[in-house]
């Protein structure tokens, strides 16, 4: 399958790159992986590809706040980097070791995935356990968005027209924090059924704070708060947290098809949940995993 | 801007050590310039939606799915092929591998096989089968079952062919 004609600019800075998306009809390209696919399909028909492989926007910044990663660094990287291997941000490379196969992690890049807005993406479920913000530039300059205010519904985000991802940035919790993120992939495509990614604190073996979010399920990203609260008030036991968000995963529209219906995603979001948090409690108190 | 997009651009790229530069349309895939305009036919086409990995081709040292490439975004870029490994008439490492301990039966996912094989060595050197199966889930074959794969990609971590 070959793509419908389009024009392409390679963009020679951000400035370049934003001025070129002035046009309606232009798309911002990276690693393609997203939108080369619907493009073969004539699910997307850009007239316009800007391409910005070539600009400055891609590694990860380890500051003592926070972590940055630019728009461009690939999956790959984000699940190999050192920075994210253990504790609070675990669950970030987590995400992004679950993204596709081994050469689609090679193309896909962080900014791609979260511009796209696929509601089957993995790395909302960290951007939202993480209250991670999307950093945006654009014609009006430097903008910042909530991850809990950037997803929209499917393909459908904060971004404004003439916007590109810039990177997104972590704070880095602090306290005895940890991370995890769980998912139940659908053996044929690898998208997740359900992922769940939990960030806990724990303090004098006690799990002081949980906030889980939650991907795959629904057509946006969502927080999973009343299975916080069991967390907290559970000790962090997955079962008690896994009933209780039966009454978060009861508020969505969740998908449902032939192979996966509604009840069946329903079921797995609410053991992916309880398993996150588990995960995370462990790795918080210094245990296995 | 309608009359730009049958422009042709032109494309440098240092294909297995040699650097080619080409005139293609944009909306050119990588597979269809390698294939096409530089007669590369080990590279091949599978399933064209990047799911079963016979298009693979490594770029700057990492494997990708030139099915979902463009090869405008190849500007600039080293890329070996399948045909890329082999000296003369003495096969790569792991082609050899392959070649031993039967990890091909038709061969169609094999250049793609073989090349991921390459990238998964390149850094992890000694995977154990878990690791093996899990850095070639982007390749998908139909006739081995994969235990021949496997054997081949352990045999070539033997003879050293991440080293």
């Amino acid at each position: 399958m070959i793509p419908a004609e389009f024009a392409y600019r390679r963009a020679a800075s951000v400035e370049d790159a934003i001025a070129l998306l002035a046009d309606p009809d232009a798309k911002v390209i990276a690693g393609g992986h997203s939108l080369i696919p619907m493009m073969k399909l004539r699910l997307a028909r850009p007239g316009l590809l800007v391409d910005i492989a070539g600009l400055p926007l891609g590694g990860i910044a380890d500051g003592a706040a926070e972590i940055v990663i630019g728009a461009l660094t690939t999956h790959a990287d984000i699940a190999r980097a050192s920075s994210l291997a253990a504790g609070a941000l675990a669950a970030v490379a987590e995400c992004s070791a679950a993204v596709g196969d081994a050469q689609v992690r090679n193309a896909g890049t962080i900014g791609g995935s979260v511009a796209h807005g696929d509601p089957a993406a993995d790395a909302p479920a960290a951007l939202l356990a993480l209250d991670a913000r999307i950093r945006v530039l654009g014609a009006a300059g430097r903008r910042e968005v909530p991850a809990a205010e950037f997803f929209k519904g499917p393909f459908w985000t904060a971004l404004g027209e003439q916007e590109l991802v810039a990177a997104v940035v972590y704070p880095k919790p602090s306290g005895q924090a940890a991370s995890a993120y769980v998912s139940v992939e659908d053996p044929a495509s690898g998208y997740p059924l359900a992922g769940a990614a939990a960030l806990v604190v724990v303090d004098g073996g006690r799990v002081v704070s949980a906030r889980i979010g939650v991907t795959g399920v629904a057509g946006t990203p969502f927080r999973a708060t009343v299975a916080e609260a069991a967390a907290v008030a559970g000790g962090g036991a997955g079962a008690a947290v896994s009933s209780a968000s039966r009454d978060d995963i009861a508020g969505q529209a969740v998908f449902g098809d032939s192979r996966f219906d509604e009840e069946y995603r329903r079921h797995i979001a609410a053991i992916v949940i309880g398993r996150a948090v588990e995960r995370a409690v462990a790795r918080a108190q210094g245990g296995a995993r | 801007m309608p009359e730009q997009r049958t422009a042709r651009h032109r494309v440098t790229m240092t294909v297995n050590g040699v650097a080619r530069t080409l005139e293609v349309e944009p909306r050119t895939l990588l597979v269809h310039a390698l294939r096409n305009e530089l007669a590369l036919t080990g590279t091949k086409i599978g399933c064209d939606t990047s799911q079963c990995g016979a298009c693979t081709v490594l770029v700057d040292g990492r494997s990708l799915k030139s099915c979902t490439v463009l090869a405008v975004q190849a500007e600039g870029k080293s890329i070996i092929t399948i045909e890329g490994l082999a000296s003369g008439s003495t096969l790569g490492a792991v082609q050899e591998a392959f070649k031993q301990h039967h990890g091909l039966q038709c061969g169609y996912c094999t250049p793609g096989m073989v090349l991921a094989t390459v990238e998964l060595l390149g850094h992890t050197p000694n995977p154990d089968e878990a690791a093996i199966r899990h850095g070639l889930a982007g390749n998908v074959c139909r006739c081995t079952g994969y235990t021949g794969i496997v054997d081949s990609v352990q045999a070539a971590a033997a003879a050293g062919a991440g080293r």
